[in-house]
């Protein structure tokens, strides 16, 4: 009994001590930075160009940042934020990832039997990867694992696929894909895109994938002036004025592809 | 005499030289040659000739592209038939040039002999060395013209010839000893005019005989002194050679010259001396095809631009279907999955594995057994540092050294667990390179604003 008796009475007194220390030798935080800091929404995902979300609440309380720059945070919580730090709201473009690789295991050839570190920077120094493409998704899935939000999935036909309603443009998936196939475009203009990262020749890309975008130009004439661009051979959607759905109908690749 | 010191760490694997008594076989002349412009380390080389120009052999194909870049020669006469693209050992796409030979094999003489090397300028020297685009043989391909130009600050003592060959399977570089000792012997004291050194030291390991007893005899009256170290991977490292020769240390992120070393391959060497004593720029070399499937494992002299498929063809095919193509050697060669690929400077040797030797291993959690500290030649700790690596801790494993892996793998060599340890080491060495290339490339920006 008495033991028990003791434990509590010193748990009592050590909370009293680690209280008062708190109360007269504690660190002065900005009580502005901490309700900012509550109010945000803690994926940490970096999305705003600072460290962490603590880092970004803390740049707003002392003005170094613009309420804004989170892709992740729902409008109420921006509305209130801005409030508190007493600025008009204005919510940057949101964005959406989109991998521009229709590589899938139907349409590209596999060269060689890859048997390290399930990680795709690794795979892209063996010998370039295993898929015959050296441009496209190498569906290893360090995107999908540095998401914070889980919007990446690796379809079991290896290649990264985004869930637009799931992603909040953060751009982390962009850091780490070593093939730099994932990109982050307008979310308003999405709706069409190009799957195809690969610069090469059509004949080319014709013998290592089935769906690649083979330069003809097709679409670039269905679609009104100066929403498809050609770059080689290469189509690529104008974001800033982005084509009709119609369009994607013409592209004998099927590269051209309403967003799924 | 030279006493050897032991290293830190290193293995001895089986050496597998079945190669070691197969006399240099110069390549016959091949109708098409795809000659890579970036085969070294650095900027890759600047194309000088066009599509449907005659080229000659050893005309200059490509200029260096930058101070640490090499020049490309032509390895025949004939037409430059195609300006492509090639794939390369790495998995990347090279810019390249296909050369249609036109039989003759004439040759350009863009490079007069010098007569009289002993009394030659070294800068003469030095230029000649990077006019003939030479590059280190032993596989890291570093532009020669740069490790010969050391800082002003720096004075450099030794000259190392890296006669070891410790990387099991290759006999290139023993051949070579045996075949051609008074090349290297002359292009060791070619070094040494350049640099103004005199001690120099051939470094051959005790499973060369051989080689010891050619180079001595070759060496005798010449001051050229002959090392012979007792067998243990990666003696060929330079960092150990140099610590094996002279117990210099080689500080972290250094290059040997910062403790008054140079190392060289022999290979590098023999390719020095046919450039300024015969005007011949580099465009061959001696390369192991080797491996149980291969029919006549062999040294063979070709031209750069040989693909892997012309090779294995004139070691007569192989004997069953290989389940593993290596470019270079057992230990840090890189897997490669297709024969379009062309031997280059650097190329020294092609090995091939049947699928009975293909072990396949899965790899489990690290038992910490400690093994791979025991090998490490670098004293690293790889099983820690890839356990940081695997959870992505590259500025921790940045702390803990893992830019001074030498990739030779010795730890997943003994690793229990079958660990792909080199393997996480050289993505966290990417991953840590391209931080330092972006930060240096943001830090230009901001100074031009």
């Amino acid at each position: 009994m008495i033991d028990v008796v003791m434990l509590t009475v010193v748990g009592v007194l050590m909370a009293l001590a680690i209280g008062l220390v708190v109360k007269y030798f504690g660190a002065k935080a900005d009580p502005l930075a901490e309700k900012l800091g509550e109010l945000m929404p803690g994926a940490n995902c970096g999305g705003c160009g600072f460290a962490g979300c603590g880092d970004y609440a803390n740049a707003m309380a002392t003005g170094k940042a613009k309420p804004g720059n989170c892709p992740s945070m729902s409008d109420d919580t921006l509305k209130k934020i801005c409030e508190l730090l007493g600025v008009q709201a204005e919510k940057g473009e949101p964005k959406v990832a989109v991998v521009c690789c229709s590589g899938d295991d139907h349409h590209t050839t596999r060269v060689a039997f890859y048997n390290g570190v399930n990680d795709c920077l690794n795979a892209m120094m063996v010998a370039g990867g295993a898929k015959g493409c050296t441009y496209g998704c190498l569906g290893l899935g360090s995107c999908a694992r540095a998401c914070p939000f889980g919007a990446i999935e690796i379809l079991p036909t290896h290649v990264a696929k985004v869930h637009p309603d799931l992603c909040k443009g953060c751009g982390k998936c962009v850091s780490v894909c070593p093939r730099k196939v994932i990109k982050l475009v307008p979310r308003a203009a999405a709706a069409v895109n190009v799957y195809c990262n690969s610069p090469e020749k059509a004949p080319v890309k014709k013998k290592v994938c089935s769906g690649g975008c083979i330069g003809c130009r097709k679409c670039m004439k269905a679609a009104g002036e100066n929403q498809i661009l050609i770059n080689g051979f290469l189509a690529s959607v104008n974001y800033e004025n982005p084509p009709a759905e119609s369009v994607t109908e013409v592209c004998p690749m099927k590269c051209l592809r309403k967003a799924d | 005499m030279i006493t050897q010191i032991r290293f830190y760490g290193g293995i001895h694997p089986s050496e597998g030289k079945v190669s070691n008594k197969e006399d240099i076989i110069n390549a016959p002349l091949q109708e098409l040659y795809t000659v890579p412009l970036q085969q070294h380390i650095g900027a890759p080389a600047k194309m000088v000739v066009q599509k449907g120009d005659h080229v000659l052999r050893g005309q200059l194909l490509g200029e260096p592209g930058g101070f640490v870049s090499a020049a490309v020669h032509s390895p025949t006469s004939g037409t430059v038939k195609d300006v492509t693209t090639c794939l390369g050992p790495a998995g990347a796409t090279l810019p390249a040039v296909v050369i249609e030979s036109d039989g003759e094999d004439k040759a350009a003489d863009p490079l007069p002999p010098f007569e009289n090397w002993q009394d030659a300028d070294p800068a003469a020297l030095k230029a000649r060395v990077g006019e003939a685009g030479i590059v280190g043989m032993g596989g890291a391909t570093f532009p020669t013209f740069v490790k010969l130009s050391p800082p002003p600050n720096v004075k450099i003592d030794t000259i190392i010839l890296d006669g070891v060959e410790c990387e099991p399977c290759l006999t290139a570089d023993h051949r070579l000893m045996l075949e051609t000792p008074e090349k290297i012997v002359k292009g060791a004291q070619i070094i040494g005019r350049i640099l103004g050194v005199k001690r120099i030291i051939i470094a051959i390991e005790l499973n060369k005989p051989d080689a010891i007893e050619t180079m001595t005899k070759a060496a005798e009256g010449t001051g050229v002194e002959v090392a012979p170290l007792v067998v243990r991977y990666p003696q060929g490292a330079e960092k150990q050679l140099i610590y094996a020769l002279t117990g210099r240390k080689v500080p972290s992120g250094g290059l040997p010259a910062a403790v008054g070393c140079v190392v060289s391959n022999v290979g590098t060497t023999a390719a020095i001396y046919e450039a300024v004593c015969l005007g011949k720029p580099l465009y061959e070399r001696v390369t192991t095809v080797t491996g149980t499937p291969v029919v006549k494992p062999g040294n063979y002299r070709f031209r750069v631009g040989t693909l892997y498929r012309t090779a294995l063809e004139l070691c007569g095919g192989v004997s069953e279907d290989p389940a593993k193509i290596i470019s270079g050697g057992p230990m840090m060669g890189m897997a490669v999955y297709s024969l379009d690929i062309p031997v280059m400077k650097g190329t020294s040797g092609i090995l091939l594995l049947s699928r009975d030797e293909l072990v396949q291993y899965s790899p489990s959690a690290c038992l910490r057994c400690g093994r791979c500290n025991d090998v490490c030649p670098m004293s690293m700790m790889p099983g820690i540092l890839s356990a940081q690596i695997e959870h992505q801790k590259f500025e921790l494993a940045e702390k803990w050294h893992v830019m001074d892996c030498i990739e030779c793998g010795s730890c997943a060599y003994i690793c229990p667990a079958g660990r792909p340890l080199v393997q996480h080491m050289r993505r966290a060495k990417a991953v840590v390179n391209a931080k330092k290339r972006a930060a240096a490339a943001a830090a230009a920006a901001a100074a031009k604003k």
